[in-house]
Parts: C-alpha cells; sequence; structure tokens
C-alpha cells in the first residue's frame, strides 16, 4: 500500500511539480566547490516530506556534501535549496529557527562529555526548552537504554553511543532526520536495532528520512526511494522496487549487484 | 618549629603580607583569565590575518622570563615611561600594588591564553559541526567547545596562578618589597632569607605552598565532574 503510494508521488515529480506541499526539500542547480574541485553537481533532487529516501554510492563520492548542505552547515557554491516554503542560494544566512527544523546523526556519535541524559537533551536545551527529562526518559527508553541515563557518555559502547545520537536528534522532533553511514561502524545486532527505529520513527511521526549509505542491502530494508550518486552527481533517483529491480542506468545495475568497477 | 608558631601565633604584619599577596595574584589571574580564555579560543577557532604571528607572540610570552616582565613594566609606567608620563588616572603609578598587578597580568596571560587555545584545538573539528547540526549558534558551538575542552582551560588558569602567586622577580622590580605596601610573601621570603631570619622565610614559604596547593585544590573540586 505504502510503495504504491510512493509510486504516485514518483510520478507526480516526475511531472515537475515542485514546490508542492509535499516537498519538503527542492534541490535545484546545487553545486559545491572547495578550491577549484567541484564536490557536488546536483541539477534536480526532490525530498517529499514523511519519506525514506535512501542516497547510495561508493564513499567520497560527495554524499555527505549533501546532507552537510541539507542541515544548512555549509552554503552551496551556486544553486538553491528550497526548504519550508523558503528559497535558499549562497547569499543568504539560513535562519536559526529553520535550521532547527532538521538534525544530523553522522558515522560518529560524536557524543560531549557528559551524562547519557545530558547528551539527550542537549539539542532541546540549545532551544532553551526546560523540564525535558521526561522526554529524555522516553528517548531513551524508545533506543532500549533506559538504564543508562546516568552514566557518562563516553563510556558506552560503539552500538550504545550511537543509539543515544540518535534519541538526542530525535527528541527534537525534526522535520527531516538525516543520517550519514549511521551504522557503518557497528555489528549485526545494533545495526538491526538502528533501523528499526528508524523505520519506526518514519511510520509513527511521518518524519522525513535522508539516509545516506554505501551499503546497498541497508537501502533495500529501509528506502522507499533510492538515489545512486556517482561523481557529485545523481545518476537515476527511482523507487526502491524499480531502482533495485528494473534501473534504467547501467550504472545503477552496476552497483546493485555490487559489480561497480571504479 | 619557631616557623609554625609564627604561623600559629597570626602575627598581624605577617596576615597583611599573605592577604596582600593573594588580592594582588588574585585580582592579576582574573583580568588574565577575563582576556586570555576569549583569546585563546579566537586564536584556536577563527582564521585571521596576523593570527599566526599572534600565536607566536602568545609562545613567547609564555617563555618570557619575569625580571623582563618587570623590567619593561618598570620603563613604561615610570615618570619618564611611555604611561607613566600621561599621568592617566587608570594606569597604576611605580611601586604600588597596581603596578604589581600589571605584570602579573602580562606573565599570566599568555599562559592561560595559550593553554586555551591548545586544548580548544585539540576539540575534533566533527563535535562544533555535529554540535551545529542539533541547532547551535555561533555562540552556542564556541560555548560547547570550550566545555569540552575544560580539562585543558582549567589547566590553562592553574599554569596562570603558577607562574604568578611563586612569581618574585617582576613584583619586587615593579612592587620595590615596600613595608605594609607592596610587600607579598615570594618579596618577603626573600628579604628575610637575605636578614637571616630562616624561621621567618620558612614559615612564609610553607603559607606560599599551602596557598597554592589550597587554590589548586579548590578549583580542581569546583569542575570536579570533569575529571569523572
Amino acid at each position: 500500500m505504502i510503495d504504491t503510494r510512493n509510486a504516485a508521488q514518483t510520478d507526480a515529480s516526475n511531472n515537475n511539480a515542485a514546490h508542492g506541499d509535499d516537498i519538503l526539500y527542492a534541490v535545484r542547480n546545487v553545486t559545491k566547490r572547495y578550491g577549484d574541485r567541484t564536490v557536488l553537481d546536483v541539477a534536480h533532487l526532490d525530498i517529499r516530506r514523511g519519506e525514506i529516501l535512501s542516497i547510495i554510492g561508493p564513499s567520497g563520492m560527495g554524499k555527505s556534501t549533501l546532507l552537510r548542505l541539507l542541515n544548512f552547515l555549509e552554503p552551496p557554491t551556486s544553486g538553491t535549496i528550497h526548504f519550508h516554503g523558503k528559497t535558499f542560494d549562497n547569499s543568504q544566512e539560513v535562519p536559526l529557527a529553520l535550521r532547527r527544523r532538521v538534525t544530523t546523526v553522522f558515522q560518529q556519535p560524536m557524543l560531549l562529555r557528559r551524562s547519557v541524559e545530558a547528551n539527550v537533551g542537549y539539542g532541546l536545551r540549545l532551544r532553551g526548552e526546560s523540564d525535558r527529562s521526561e522526554q529524555i526518559h522516553a528517548a531513551l527508553e524508545e533506543v532500549g537504554l533506559g538504564g543508562l541515563a546516568r552514566q557518562p557518555a563516553r563510556t558506552l559502547s560503539g552500538g550504545e553511543a550511537q543509539r543515544v545520537a540518535l534519541a538526542r536528534a530525535m527528541i527534537l522532533q525534526p522535520d527531516a532526520l538525516l543520517l550519514d553511514e549511521p551504522t557503518a561502524n557497528l555489528d549485526p545486532y545494533n545495526v538491526g536495532l538502528i533501523e528499526q527505529i528508524v523505520a519506526r520513527l518514519n511510520r509513527e511521526h511521518g518524519t522525513t528520512i535522508v539516509l545516506v549509505t554505501h551499503n546497498v542491502f541497508q537501502a533495500r530494508r529501509l528506502a522507499r526511494r533510492v538515489a545512486l550518486m556517482l561523481d557529485g552527481r545523481i545518476v537515476e533517483s527511482a523507487d526502491a522496487e524499480t531502482f533495485f529491480e528494473s534501473p534504467g542506468d547501467p550504472r545503477t545495475a552496476a552497483f546493485v549487484r555490487g559489480e561497480m568497477i571504479y | 618549629m619557631e616557623a609554625l608558631r609564627l604561623i600559629a601565633s597570626g602575627d598581624s604584619a605577617l596576615f597583611e603580607i599573605v592577604l596582600l599577596s593573594m588580592q594582588v595574584s588574585g585580582i592579576a589571574l582574573a583580568i588574565s583569565t577575563a582576556l586570555g580564555v576569549p583569546g585563546g579560543v579566537l586564536l584556536a577557532l577563527t582564521r585571521f590575518p596576523g593570527r599566526k604571528l599572534a600565536v607566536v607572540a602568545v609562545y613567547t610570552g609564555m617563555a618570557a622570563p619575569p625580571v623582563v616582565v618587570g623590567l619593561f613594566v618598570y620603563l613604561m609606567l615610570s615618570r619618564s615611561g611611555v604611561l607613566g608620563g600621561l599621568n592617566l588616572s587608570f594606569v597604576p603609578s611605580l611601586f604600588t600594588a597596581g603596578a604589581m598587578v600589571a605584570a602579573q597580568v602580562i606573565i599570566a596571560f599568555p599562559l592561560v591564553a595559550g593553554f586555551t587555545m591548545a586544548s580548544v584545538s585539540g576539540v575534533d573539528p566533527a563535535m562544533r559541526l555535529q554540535v551545529r547540526a542539533l541547532g547551535a549558534s555561533q555562540w552556542q558551538v564556541t560555548w560547547a567547545v570550550l566545555d569540552e575542552a575544560r580539562i585543558g582551560v582549567i589547566a590553562a588558569i592553574v599554569a596562570g596562578f603558577g607562574g604568578i602567586i611563586s612569581e618574585v622577580g617582576a613584583v619586587m622590580m615593579v612592587g620595590g618589597n615596600i613595608e605594609g605596601r607592596t610587600r607579598v610573601l615570594t618579596t618577603a621570603i626573600v628579604l628575610e632569607t637575605s636578614k637571616g631570619n630562616f624561621d621567618l622565610a620558612i614559615a612564609l614559604g610553607i603559607i606560599l605552598v599551602g596557598i597554592a596547593f589550597l587554590t589548586n585544590y579548590l578549583i580542581v573540586r569546583l569542575q570536579g565532574r570533569s575529571f569523572d
């Protein structure tokens, strides 16, 4: 049922119905250059409200750069990013209130030198919200770490730390949650847990998720729409079934089969 | 034994010397911290023209011998000096506690700034990116980085305090070791030793070490959670 809905949305975007209510991000002709090296060159990418979009491709192809741009951590060199009814290019600062509608969980959990609960509540504190211990405990329960609230964050294992990082992001109830290789360093048990949490967040709260991964299997398990990125460009984007079963581009087919020679 | 008796007797002249030492070094440390911590953060996190030169200047300041700082302050503040000749109300006169504070600030500031810079530079830049991604403003990012580096920043302040409470050359030159006005623990120790009053000198030494120990203990205790 979900698949049909997404397929319909895919058609809508093919008809170029950008900036509609269902579009959270519209990326247009965005490039990012460091020195004279162009690391990103995305002509057209829409991200719809409530979808899980996975961007796959080998490492070093610009996927992380795209996420940094979507989180407004860096401005694009050229082009525009349309977010929440406003269009931004490199000439204007994205307002803090809008930047706070999106957050990223990186490959490294990057926990602060504080207790687990202080880490989970950190984003709320940045926003000046008080009386948050109930929310913090709910978020920790959600990632299966209810008993560790008072522990120093630095004493956690890799998988626990990444789940704390995920709780710290989820508690903010962002419109978009960006995940940059969130399970690349983890054991299969923690990978499974994190995928479950992400899927539930998307299903129950309608949070838009952009998942960057080099893991084709993870994309297949989670994503409803998939895009392949090579050399900073989107080679192909399609709903998951089409992408994996009948890709339009030979490079997509090769990457999906694990035969890409690069 | 005589030394301990002197301490226990609570001699008023002794008390005055201890109090002045703490006041001069305390004020100098407060000023050095207020300037040095932000200065160190600025050097660590921002890029501006002349930054490298500023870093070299700070490192040089960290190694500057206190007597040279004393000479510099002496020349600046003397009646014929650059600042002394201007008769500005906020410029302290030579041979006053104010002049000693000025000298100690010049000694402690590079220590606080330099060690703060080093510890803030040690925080992973990816942490800054993560904190920003969680919705931090520029100020909040800076504060978070400072908080992550807090053990090093505390060490910077401790180093600054250690550099001035035990310092004798500069305060001797610009203070003059005047009884009841600019005599502090270190200058008193020099004087009493040269006069052969070893018991009193030892008593002063014990107090000096005691103050250093207590102050550092308090600083570490205040930030106890940092060391878990």
